[in-house]
């Protein structure tokens, strides 16, 4: 059996992401991967697919009709709203998209959105992963209007609404770690960095989001190139600070006068446009403690998604643990 | 040669910092302690990243922490064993007729140089690579002689094919994606440095040596 979907809308921005690919930074290729890890996770766990792969949205969001079968859905992510056919546009939302139905996505509060289905097609690969790397292309691939899938396996998920990962609402400070080239900033430019408020902007993709706030000008921009990461807050020669994203380049010139912890990295790239925050300056080994506890968080929460299993299932286990029900009537 | 840094980036990567200007040396340092860490991986190391004067360390942070990956590297600096092998060296033709490059003659008179002198001196270079960066595929190659080193274009141009030999100060660079570019495009070659399709994509290692050939 399969089902057969067809994109007749999608935003820019729109590609197939797994968990991403390492071992190929070394020759300029970033991890990619999506945008917002855990709500990346949450639509695969939703569809019982924790090692695929799922559509990421932006903005633009999409239109999607089913041409053939039935396919189980979950759309997680930055509130943004599904309906089918019109009805009740709902966010973190699971379901079944049938033989006719059109699926609309539009974007909520945040910024990016996972869309995943609980069937099998083997995505696009590139350096042992599906993740896309939007400007290059490569990997899974970019969608466009006009792009299809079909699924192999596909199964149905009854509706339901998945419940949003705690902390509910956008983070009023994110945790940075100093460096790894903070010496080329003037000390003024670190106190601010801790007492300054500063505003996510709208400028941002999947390379990186640019920071408003007083510019934080190095004291020199004539460093070697180094390696950067992800969540690495870079300053350009005018003081100006983008953090970087999944897609980043590899090396840069450009010095970072701090590095935000994983998981809020993820945070800071789904705040809405105009949203203010402050940095909370921690050693690494707070760091590390902190990603750890919201490590165990998340898959605490991500445990509490898992798909609940079809009726004849929870029959059948039932059956065995009560072993009274005989189908025979004997 | 200067000391050693440890730098944490955030809590999941550290950057082992060799510092000082760019230099060959340095940058055996740097390809050489890579090379130890890929045959003695530290528990929990994701991968590494060489630059020209450091290396990156990624790893998992839910299996191991900066002070543990940072004196396993330290460690392997000590041990001195860290020999630098005789690097790999690639031959790459290029073409240098006008349509192959654009820039060729601008950079001709921007250096006081005829074309055919611009030519020659890119031939004599002795490039290396010392990192990648920018996009997939792009190789950083310091070794660009004095004479044609120039600052780059006010602005990136569009529009260069892949295959492309652009030059800026010191740096030469093969062009892997069709992306913008503020350097100077002085040659074209046909060999493909990035084929997604093959198992191993990429042509060259950090720490190899190239050599440039005319093509006619």
């Amino acid at each position: 059996m399969q089902a057969r979907i067809l994109f007749e809308a999608a935003g820019p921005l729109t590609t197939i992401q797994d968990r991403g690919r390492t071992g190929a930074m070394r020759f300029g290729v970033p991890p990619s991967g999506p945008v917002d890890r855990l709500a990346f996770a949450a639509a695969l766990t939703a569809t019982g697919a924790a090692d695929g792969w799922a559509f990421e949205l932006s903005h633009g969001g999409c239109l999607i009709t089913c041409h053939e079968g039935a396919i189980g859905f979950a759309l997680c992510g930055g509130g943004f709203l599904a309906d089918i056919d019109g009805d009740e546009p709902t966010a973190w939302r699971a379901g079944t998209l049938h033989t006719g139905q059109r699926l609309r996505i539009r974007a909520g509060s945040g910024n990016w959105a996972y869309l995943a289905f609980a069937g099998q097609h083997a995505a696009p690969r590139w350096l042992g992963s599906s993740a896309t790397h939007a400007s290059s292309g490569l990997g899974g691939g970019l969608i466009e209007a006009g792009s299809a899938y079909a699924f192999d396996a596909p199964r149905a998920l009854e509706p339901r609404t998945l419940a949003p990962p705690p902390p509910s609402g956008p983070p009023d400070s994110l945790a940075v770690v100093l460096g790894p080239q903070d010496r080329h900033f003037p000390a003024d430019a670190v106190r601010q960095l801790e007492q300054v408020r500063f505003t996510a902007t709208s400028r941002f993709d999947r390379m990186g989001r640019v920071l408003g706030g007083p510019p934080l000008v190095p004291t020199s921009i004539s460093m070697p190139s180094e390696p950067a990461l992800r969540g690495c807050l870079q300053a350009d020669g005018d003081g100006g600070l983008t953090v970087l994203l999944a897609d980043h380049q590899t090396t840069s010139g450009y010095p970072k006068i701090a590095t935000l912890i994983g998981p809020d990295v993820d945070r800071l790239a789904q705040m809405p446009a105009g949203h203010t925050f402050r940095f909370d300056l921690i050693d690494p080994h707070e760091a590390l403690r902190r990603s750890r506890t919201a490590a165990a968080a998340n898959a605490a929460w991500l445990r509490s998604l898992t798909a609940p299993r079809r009726l004849d299932e929870r029959l059948w286990s039932s059956n065995l643990v009560d072993g009274v029900i005989d189908a025979n009537g004997a | 040669m200067s000391a050693v840094s440890v730098r944490p980036i955030g809590e999941s990567a550290v950057l082992i910092d060799f510092g000082g200007e760019i230099s060959t040396a340095t940058n055996e340092r740097v390809v050489a302690l890579d090379r130890a860490l890929a045959g003695q991986p530290p528990q929990g190391m994701i991968e590494t990243v060489p630059a020209y004067v450091s290396l990156m360390i990624v790893f998992d942070p839910l299996q191991t922490e900066c002070d543990r990956i940072a004196a396993h590297a330290l460690a392997l600096l000590e041990s001195a064993k860290i020999a630098t092998r005789p690097p790999r060296e690639h031959v790459i033709p290029v073409r240098y007729d006008a349509a192959s490059a654009p820039d060729l003659e601008t950079v001709a008179k921007a250096t006081g140089l005829t074309p055919d002198e611009v030519v020659a001196q890119h031939l004599a270079g002795e490039y290396r690579v010392f990192m990648y960066g920018f996009a997939p595929g792009y190789a950083y190659l310091g070794g660009v002689p004095p004479a044609l080193h120039l600052p780059r274009k006010p602005r990136a141009q569009r529009g260069h094919p892949a295959g492309s030999v652009i030059i800026a100060g010191a740096q030469c660079l093969i062009t892997s994606l069709p992306m913008p570019t503020g350097w100077w495009v002085i040659g074209h070659t046909a060999q493909v440095i990035l084929d997604p399709a093959r198992a191993q994509p990429f042509l060259f290692d950090p720490g190899d040596v190239i050599r440039f050939e005319r093509e006619r």
